[in-house]
């Protein structure tokens, strides 16, 4: 077998460069997603250093990175979580539906996107990054703090209303017609419901095929990826998206199997989650982001105001006081990951949404962790020493 | 004593009470297995101020120095809310049959669904025992199971 040694050099030099990246971006308490976008930015076309020998890796890692972010954001699905999160704050989650994905919508429509880039910024605005904030409060010391669990509610329903849509984006986004995509819409409210249901009455069942024999990590971890990335191909054969398959994957395993899933499957996820971003970065060329300043700038400041609006409201509700609320609101303002993959979905035809995307989530990936460690400037609450954590 | 818990979606559970001095304390078990502990703000109770993280082992020698007086009792308290559910002491006679010998061979859950839960010894007490514990003489075997199961465990260890 041929091994290409500029393949391994480069490929060596991108890991290497990232691992410096993020290791700055953690000494900070930041999130590392916006120092891949520009990493992936320098490389791309137009950038300082190309990379032609590591693409095709870089492409496919992509692919692959996309469906790990969405099965393990599916493994940490539970349906307890949910249904407690939604009795206590259905109103929080509509409030921040309506507020966040408005300002999207908005602005598509003003930049005279079609139908799918208007689809795809109103999501873009309206998720915020559960990895960057999960990690955030830890990091921050403040899974104590009265206001959290409405963040995390907030956090937990908004990854539900993407299940049902990413496949309707998928759907516009391929060309369908409106009327297809209510049937699109239909379907995959029924298919996660349908998943809900396998998983709460059946998901041991899984479990225990899973973890039949009790398989050793490499073991475990070729039967969920194979199972996942079977389950992602029929996905996407039937137009419902690959990632949207993971995801499924992800809600029907549930218990041990889900725990011991996302032990094997975090490293992987970290490496490929990279990639992805990297990918995404790659396929912007740095030329394009200037013209798209702007408007980034505008959207992120309107959409800084509107979370902090949605945080605000939903931590009155958990009885939080005024500095509670504001520590709310801006802990949720941090976009990434899956903005990044709706636009990975929907954008790859659309150059300037995909430039514009990419200047707003660097923008808020590195405004909110500042903004709502800005809001609690008191000194006290963080933790004495920075505490190694492996949540995302 | 009232604690409060609250689910934390995504990351774990958070347990709170309030001491007779007045510090509301909380401790948040994570998913991973740790556990973070921390004291609230005495001006603003929203505030919790982050004391120190613990793994699973150390989380389970700190609960063992705490709570090892009350083990038995607290087993004794949760087996009342399950109904059917009960608990018993079984003492290791000298002259038993497994006095000296691994729990292994007793192979008391297998032969009578009823779990040996941990074993106290003197002061000490050992917390969900592995196979391989030894058995002593005057240990007693804190037992969780059925009536019956409890009971069929105790033929067994008497021998």
């Amino acid at each position: 077998m041929q091994i290409s040694g500029a393949l391994l050099l480069e490929l060596g030099m991108i890991l290497t460069a990232l691992s410096v990246l993020g290791a700055l971006a953690r000494r900070f308490a930041l999130s590392p997603i916006p120092l891949y976008l520009l990493m992936g930015l320098a490389l791309g076309e137009g950038g300082i250093a190309p990379v032609p020998a590591a693409g095709a890796f870089v492409e496919t890692g992509a692919g692959i990175g996309v469906v790990l972010l969405l099965l393990v954001l599916g493994l940490e699905f539970t349906v307890s979580e949910f249904t407690v999160s939604m009795r206590r704050h259905l109103r929080s989650a509509v409030l921040d539906l309506v507020l966040n994905a408005a300002p999207g919508a908005m602005a598509g429509w003003l930049l005279g996107l079609d139908a799918d880039g208007v689809l795809a910024l109103a999501g873009v605005t309206y998720i915020s990054s559960s990895g960057i904030i999960a990690r955030l409060l830890g990091d921050l010391g403040r899974l104590g703090n009265r206001e959290t669990p409405a963040v995390l509610s907030v956090l937990v329903l908004e990854d539900f209303a993407m299940a049902v849509y990413l496949p309707l984006l998928a759907v516009i986004a391929a060309g369908g017609t409106w009327r297809q995509a209510l049937v699109a819409v239909v379907l995959a409210l029924g298919t996660v419901l349908a998943a809900f249901a396998l998983s709460y009455w059946w998901g041991h069942h899984v479990g225990r095929l899973l973890l039949h024999l009790r398989p050793e990590g490499e073991q475990l971890l070729l039967r969920v990826l194979g199972l996942t990335l079977i389950i992602a191909a029929l996905a996407e054969a039937v137009h419902v998206s690959a990632a949207v398959g993971a995801f499924l994957v992800g809600l029907l395993l549930t218990g041990e199997a889900a725990d011991r899933a996302r032990e094997v499957l975090s490293p992987l996820r970290d490496l490929f989650a990279a990639v992805f971003f990297l990918a995404i970065g790659l396929s912007v060329s740095p030329k394009s982001l200037l013209p798209v300043l702007p408007a980034a700038l505008l959207l992120a400041f309107v959409t800084v105001l509107t979370k902090l609006i949605s945080g605000w409201y939903a931590a009155r509700r958990e009885g939080a006081g005024l500095r509670g609320r504001l520590r709310a609101g801006t802990a949720l303002i941090a976009r990434g990951e899956f903005s990044i993959v709706i636009i990975g979905l929907a954008g790859a035809h659309q150059d300037r949404l995909g430039a514009l995307v990419a200047a707003y989530v660097l923008l808020l990936a590195v405004a909110g962790p500042v903004v709502t460690r800005l809001a609690d400037l008191r000194g006290t609450t963080g933790p004495p020493h920075p505490i190694q954590t492996t949540v995302p | 004593m009232d604690v409060d818990e609250v689910l934390l979606p995504g990351v774990g559970l958070r347990y709170e009470f309030v001491n007779r001095q007045g510090d509301r304390i909380g401790v948040i078990a994570r998913r991973s297995g740790r556990f973070d502990l921390m004291v609230y703000e005495r001006m603003d109770l929203d505030t919790a101020r982050f004391v120190l993280q613990l793994t699973n082992e150390e989380a389970d020698t700190l609960a063992e120095l705490l709570g090892a007086p009350r083990i038995a009792e607290r087993f004794a308290d949760l087996t009342k809310e399950v109904p059917g559910l009960s608990a018993g002491q079984v003492e290791v006679r000298a002259e038993g049959p497994f006095a000296d010998r691994p729990l292994r061979e007793t192979r008391a859950r297998t032969r009578t669904g009823a779990s040996i839960v941990a074993i106290v010894r003197g002061e000490e007490v050992i917390p969900s025992p592995g196979p391989e514990q030894v058995l002593r003489p005057q240990d007693v075997l804190v037992v969780i199971g059925t009536h019956d199961g409890i009971a069929a465990v105790e033929q067994i260890i008497r021998g």
